[in-house]
C-alpha cells in the first residue's frame, strides 16, 4: 500500500492505495465518485476522462499514485452552487446526450478542448474529441454544444 | 389522404411537437447517475469469469484449488457446480417446429462452443481479488475442429455442435404464391429471361458487427430480502424476470428486476445473459449481494453480435425497369447458440425485402446456421437493415443495368402516395406513406442535379478523387408488434404494452410505463403526451419505469416500439382517467355527465362559467367526502394496448461519397436524409435518434467488423481493433422530415429508433460504388475500408467477396483520425 494525498472536486483526501490501482477505480471505489465511469479497458473510449491539475486525462490510464499531490476535477465537481458549468448547460440545451454514459468524459474533454483552443473550428472540435466515443448521438449535437459553449462568454476553466 | 407538412409551418400550441429539453439530462450531466456498476451494497461479493480461449474444445478437467485458496476468494464454481441449478438459457423464438438447438448452460459443463464462453466463476471480496484468482484456474482443454465460415458451415462438417449432426438450425420460407399474396417468382424470373428482360443476380455479405453500447453490462443481485432484487444493465427487465423465473427455479413473485440508468443497448441488451443467470445463482448460493461487471473486452467477445448473413438475391424486371420478381436466399449465422430472439432476427427481414416497391412475386428462404463464434441476436434494426441493404443495392444495380438514374428506377416501381393502404407481396398492409414527397425534398436539400453534374465532370477529367451518389429510399416495419402476428411467427410472447396513470391528491401525475428507456428520452416525451392529454403542466408529470415492482407489466424497449405501442397505451390510460374524473366533476358540479366538456385540464358545464380543474377533481376524489354513489375513490387507470398493425416509417437518404482512386480512402462529402416518421412528439429527440442511427449504419458500411482468426479467436476484441467511429470520422448531417401520419395509432407516430441505421448503410455503399462504377467496380464487401476499396479498383473486389467469410486483420486498416489511433490514454494537453 502507498499513501497518497489528492484533492478531488475541492476536497482533500489522504488514502492508502495499492500501487497498481488506477485513478478511476480510486475515484469510484474508494471515494464513491461514481459519476466518472469506465467504458473500456484500452483507453479508447474516454468515458473516464477527468482533469488532473487542469488538464484532461483518461483516468483509466493514470495510476492513483501518479495523482499524489495533484488536484482532480471530475464531472461531479463542475457545477457550483447549483449552477451548471457552461459546458454542462450547452450539452443539455443542444441535446448532446442520450444514454449519458459517455457524457462525463465528453464534457470534461470538451472543457479541456476549449481551454486549449477557445475558438475552435468544427474540424478542430471533431479532432479534439476523437478520443471520446459516443454510440448514441452521432456526435452532431456534441459538436454543436461545444460550439455553443465556445460562443458563451463564461469562463471555461475547471 | 397523405399530407405533406413542412415542419416549421404548423405552429405548436401544446406540448406535443415542441422541442422540450430533456428531463433526464440533469443527473446525467452532473454525474449523479445510477448505472448498475455504481451500486454498492453491504458485504457485496464480486465475480470474475474464466472464459475459454478456444472456440471449440472438450473440457477435460478444471482445477480450481489454487484459485479457491487465493486471497479474498469465497467460492470458485464450475459448470458442474451450477448445471443443475438452471435450465438452458432461453430462446423465445423457435421459428420452426423442428428447429435444432444445443443446450446452453450459463457455465459450460463439458464442452465450449465459442471463444469467450464461461468455464468457471470466481466469487471474491473485491473485483481485483476475483480477477487475480481467475488467473489461477487451470482448465485442461482438448481442442475440437472449429467451423467459422458461414458457407462452409452450411455445407456440412465440421459441426459446431457434433451432437446435433448438422450445422443447420432451421429453414424458414415465405412464398407469395403459396401465401396468396402474389405470383410465383420462378415464373417471373423465367419470363424475364425469355422476354429479354433484366435478371440481376448478386450475393451480398452482411458482415458481423457488435452493438458496442457504451456502458458495459453489469448485474447486481441482492438475495437478502423477501424478494430477490436484481439490478441489471438491460433493455428488458420484464422479459428478464419472466425468463429467469422460467429457467432458474425462482418464483416470479419472489424476483424483482430493476433496470436503473442503462447506458445504451441497441438490441445488445435485449437478452437473458449467462452472466445475469450466474450472478443470480451465486447470490442465492452465498446469501450475499453479488456484483458482476464485464470489461469492454469481455463485452465484445461475449455480448451477442449482430447481422452476419450471406444474401443470395435474384431480381427480375422488364426491359422498361418494372420489377417483376424477387428471390431471396439467406444464410444467417447464429453463432454457437440461440439467444433470446436469435432465430427470428433474419425472419424480421423477410417482410422488408420488397420494401417500397410493387413486386408481384416474391420468395424468401432463410437457413439459420451454427458456427463456433459468439452468438448473434438483435442489433439496431434486426433483420430489416439487412433486407434494406439488399434491395437498395439491387435497385442501384438495376438502374446501372438499364442505364437510368437510380431514383428514376425507384420511382417507376414504388407505391404512389394515392395507392395507400397497400397490401404488399410479403403480406403486410402499409397504412400510409409519401415516397414522392420525401424524395423531392431530399433531392432539393442535397442539390442532386448539381452533384450529378459535378460527378460527370470529375469522371470526364479523370479526377483522382471521384464522386459517387448513393441513394436509399427505405421503409421499415416497426412498433413490435401485433400479438397475433407474433403468434403466427411462433414468437413466445405478445407485443402489447402497458401504461398506468396515478392522479395524486396535489394534482401531480405519475405515469407508469412498461417500456424501459436507456437513452431514448421517454420521460420527457411521455410527459409531453400526458401534459397535453390531461391539461397538466409538463413539470407536474413524473414518468416511472424499469422496475418490475413499479411498472409491474410491460414488454420493454426494442424494435422502435416504445412510442407507437407504449405511447398509445399512455393515451388510453389517460382517456380512462378523464372518463372517471368526468363522473366526479359532474357530480360535484351538479351537472349531467353529458353536459361536461373537458379542455386544457378543466371540466366545464356547457354554456356556463361553472367548472373545475382535473387537479381539483383529484383532490376531491382523494378526500372521497362527496362522490357519486358506488364510485370507487380513485381516478387511477391502467391500459394495455395491443397494436393491430406495425408502423411504417420511410425516407430518402442521399450520400455524396468521395473516393480517392489511388488510396481507396473514402469520405462523406454530404449526407442528406428526409425521414417520414409521421407526427413528432419531440423534434429534438427525433433528430438525436436519427443522427445516432445514421452513424451506426454508416459504421457498418465503412468501419466496423467483428473479425475472427482461423482458430476462432475474435481479433477485434477491444476498442483498439473494433472501430466504433469517432467525431473525427463523420460529417455534419442534413436531416429533415416529411410528416405523413401513421393511421395505426392515435398519435399518428411511427418508430424512429432504427430508421437511420436501416437507411444509411446502403446509401453509403451505393455512393462508394457509384463513384467507381465506371472503373468496373460492381460491389465491395463491407466494411468499405480503404484497402477493400483499393482492391476493388484494382479488379480484386469480386474475388475478395468470395472469401469474405474469412477476413483477416490485414484488411482492417484504420482510417485516418479513427478512434483506434490514440497512442496513449492521455489526451492532447494532458499532464500525466
Amino acid at each position: 500500500m502507498t499513501r497518497i494525498s489528492v484533492t478531488v472536486d475541492g476536497l482533500a483526501h489522504s488514502d492508502d492505495v495499492e500501487p497498481r490501482t488506477l485513478l478511476v477505480y480510486y475515484l469510484r471505489e474508494q471515494l464513491g465518485k461514481t459519476g466518472t465511469v469506465v467504458g473500456c479497458d484500452t483507453t479508447n473510449c474516454g468515458a473516464c476522462t477527468v482533469h488532473l491539475d487542469g488538464h484532461s486525462v483518461k483516468s483509466c490510464t493514470v495510476l492513483a499514485v501518479q495523482a499524489d499531490g495533484c488536484e482532480v476535477t471530475t464531472i461531479e465537481g463542475l457545477a457550483g452552487d447549483g449552477e451548471l458549468h457552461p459546458m454542462q448547460q450547452a450539452f443539455h440545451e443542444c441535446h448532446a446526450l442520450q444514454c449519458g454514459f459517455c457524457t462525463p468524459g465528453m464534457i470534461m474533454q470538451s472543457i479541456d478542448l476549449l481551454n486549449e483552443n477557445p475558438n475552435p473550428t468544427e474540424r478542430e472540435i471533431r479532432e479534439g474529441l476523437e478520443g471520446n466515443l459516443c454510440r448514441c448521438t452521432g456526435y452532431q449535437n456534441i459538436v454543436k454544444a461545444v460550439q455553443q459553449a465556445a460562443g458563451a462568454p463564461a469562463e471555461v476553466s475547471s | 389522404m397523405t399530407a405533406l407538412d413542412d415542419r416549421p409551418s404548423a405552429p405548436v400550441t401544446g406540448e406535443v411537437g415542441r422541442a422540450r429539453l430533456r428531463k433526464e439530462d440533469r443527473r446525467l450531466i452532473t454525474g449523479r447517475t445510477r448505472y448498475t456498476d455504481n451500486i454498492t451494497l453491504p458485504g457485496m461479493v464480486h465475480l470474475s469469469m474464466v472464459r475459454s480461449p478456444y472456440a471449440h474444445a472438450r473440457i477435460a478437467s478444471v482445477d480450481t484449488a489454487a484459485a479457491a485458496a487465493a486471497p479474498g476468494v469465497l467460492a470458485v464454481l464450475t459448470g458442474a457446480d451450477l448445471a443443475e441449478a438452471h435450465g438452458s438459457l432461453p430462446c423465445a423464438w423457435p421459428i420452426t417446429p423442428d428447429q435444432k438447438a444445443p443446450h446452453h448452460s450459463a457455465v459450460a459443463v463439458d464442452r465450449v462452443a465459442f471463444a469467450g464462453e464461461i468455464v468457471a466463476v470466481i466469487a471474491a471480496r473485491s473485483p481485483r481479488d476475483a480477477r487475480d484468482a481467475s488467473e489461477l484456474v487451470d482448465v485442461d482443454y482438448e481442442e475440437l475442429p472449429v467451423v467459422l465460415d458461414l458457407e462452409t458451415a452450411a455445407a456440412g462438417e465440421p459441426y459446431a455442435h457434433p451432437d446435433l449432426g448438422t450445422n443447420a438450425s432451421a429453414t424458414w420460407v415465405f412464398d407469395s404464391a403459396e401465401a396468396g399474396t402474389g405470383s410465383d417468382v420462378e415464373d417471373a424470373i423465367a419470363q424475364a429471361r425469355q422476354d429479354g428482360g433484366v435478371v440481376i443476380e448478386r450475393t451480398f455479405r452482411q458482415q458481423r458487427v457488435i452493438p458496442a453500447f457504451m456502458e458495459p453490462r453489469s448485474t447486481v443481485v441482492d438475495p437478502t430480502g423477501e424478494q430477490v432484487v436484481m439490478w441489471s444493465a438491460t433493455q428488458v427487465p420484464h422479459i428478464l424476470r419472466l425468463m429467469l423465473a422460467l429457467t432458474c427455479g425462482v418464483s416470479e413473485s419472489k424476483l424483482r428486476v430493476i433496470a436503473p440508468d442503462v447506458g445504451g443497448g441497441f438490441g445488445g441488451k435485449l437478452q437473458v445473459t449467462p452472466e445475469e443467470v450466474i450472478t443470480l445463482l451465486v447470490a442465492q448460493r452465498l446469501g450475499k449481494p453479488v456484483k458482476y461487471t464485464e470489461t469492454r473486452s469481455e463485452s465484445l467477445v461475449a455480448g451477442h453480435h449482430g447481422r452476419d448473413q450471406v444474401q443470395r438475391l435474384t431480381l427480375a424486371a422488364r426491359g422498361d425497369g418494372t420489377v417483376t420478381g424477387l428471390r431471396v436466399d439467406l444464410l444467417a449465422d447464429m453463432g454457437a447458440y440461440l439467444g433470446l430472439v436469435t432465430p427470428g432476427v433474419p425472419i424480421l427481414g423477410a417482410f422488408m425485402y420488397n420494401a417500397i416497391y410493387k413486386f408481384p412475386a416474391y420468395r424468401f428462404t432463410c437457413t439459420n446456421v451454427f458456427t463456433n463464434k459468439t452468438w448473434t441476436d438483435a442489433y439496431r434494426g434486426a433483420g430489416r437493415p439487412e433486407a434494406t441493404f439488399a434491395i437498395e443495392r439491387l435497385m442501384d444495380e438495376l438502374a446501372a443495368e438499364l442505364g437510368v438514374d437510380p431514383i428514376e428506377v425507384r420511382e417507376r416501381n414504388w407505391i404512389k402516395h394515392d395507392e395507400f393502404p397497400f397490401s404488399t407481396v410479403a403480406g403486410l398492409e402499409y397504412d400510409s406513406g409519401n415516397y414522392e414527397a420525401a424524395t423531392a425534398k431530399a433531392k432539393e436539400l442535397f442539390g442532386y442535379d448539381e452533384l450529378r453534374a459535378e460527378q460527370q465532370r470529375r469522371r470526364e477529367s479523370g479526377d483522382q478523387v471521384q464522386l459517387g451518389i448513393g441513394v436509399s429510399t427505405f421503409t421499415e416495419m416497426c412498433g413490435l408488434a401485433p400479438s397475433r402476428v407474433l403468434g403466427a411467427l411462433s414468437y413466445g410472447a405478445g407485443g402489447w404494452e402497458y401504461a398506468g396513470i396515478r392522479m395524486l391528491p396535489t394534482g401531480k401525475v405519475e405515469v407508469i410505463t412498461g417500456v424501459s428507456p436507456h437513452g431514448q428520452g421517454h420521460e420527457t416525451a411521455w410527459s409531453q403526451i400526458v401534459a397535453d392529454k390531461l391539461g397538466v403542466a409538463f413539470e407536474d408529470v413524473e414518468v416511472l419505469h424499469g422496475d418490475t415492482s413499479i411498472a409491474h407489466r410491460g414488454l420493454d424497449t426494442y424494435g422502435s416500439r416504445s412510442l407507437v405501442v407504449g405511447g398509445q397505451a399512455v393515451l388510453k390510460a389517460a382517456d380512462k382517467v378523464i372518463d372517471r374524473a368526468r363522473q366526479v366533476a359532474a357530480h360535484l358540479l351538479e351537472a349531467d355527465v353529458g353536459d361536461l366538456e373537458f379542455a386544457d385540464g378543466r371540466f366545464t358545464v356547457r354554456g356556463t362559467e361553472s367548472g373545475m380543474a382535473i387537479g381539483e377533481v383529484a383532490l376531491a376524489t382523494f378526500a372521497a367526502h362527496n362522490l357519486p354513489d358506488g364510485f370507487e375513490p380513485s381516478l387511477d387507470a391502467d391500459a394495455t394496448f395491443d397494436p393491430v398493425n406495425f408502423s411504417f416509417p420511410h425516407g430518402t437518404h442521399l450520400a455524396a461519397m468521395e473516393v480517392d482512386t489511388e488510396t481507396g480512402a473514402t469520405s462523406i462529402r454530404k449526407y442528406v436524409c428526409v425521414d417520414d416518421i409521421g407526427n413528432v412528439v419531440n423534434p429534438l429527440i427525433v433528430e438525436g435518434q436519427v443522427h445516432g442511427g445514421l452513424v451506426q449504419g454508416i459504421a457498418q458500411a465503412l468501419f466496423e467488423e467483428a473479425v475472427y482468426d482461423e482458430q476462432g479467436t475474435l481479433v477485434t476484441g477491444s476498442f483498439v481493433d473494433y472501430l466504433v467511429p469517432s467525431a473525427a470520422d463523420l460529417p455534419r448531417f442534413v436531416t429533415d422530415r416529411t410528416e405523413t401520419p401513421s393511421l395505426t395509432n392515435d398519435l399518428g407516430v411511427k418508430g424512429v429508433g432504427e430508421a437511420g441505421t436501416i437507411a444509411s448503410t446502403p446509401a453509403i455503399v451505393n455512393g462508394v460504388i457509384d463513384a467507381l462504377r465506371h472503373l468496373g467496380v460492381r460491389d465491395i464487401t463491407m466494411p468499405c475500408s480503404p484497402h477493400r476499396v483499393w482492391q476493388a479498383i484494382q479488379g480484386l473486389g469480386i474475388a475478395e467477396a468470395a472469401v469474405a467469410g474469412t477476413p483477416s486483420l490485414e484488411q482492417y486498416t484504420a482510417p485516418e483520425n479513427s478512434s483506434g489511433s490514440l497512442p496513449t490514454g492521455v489526451n492532447d494537453g494532458g499532464s500525466a
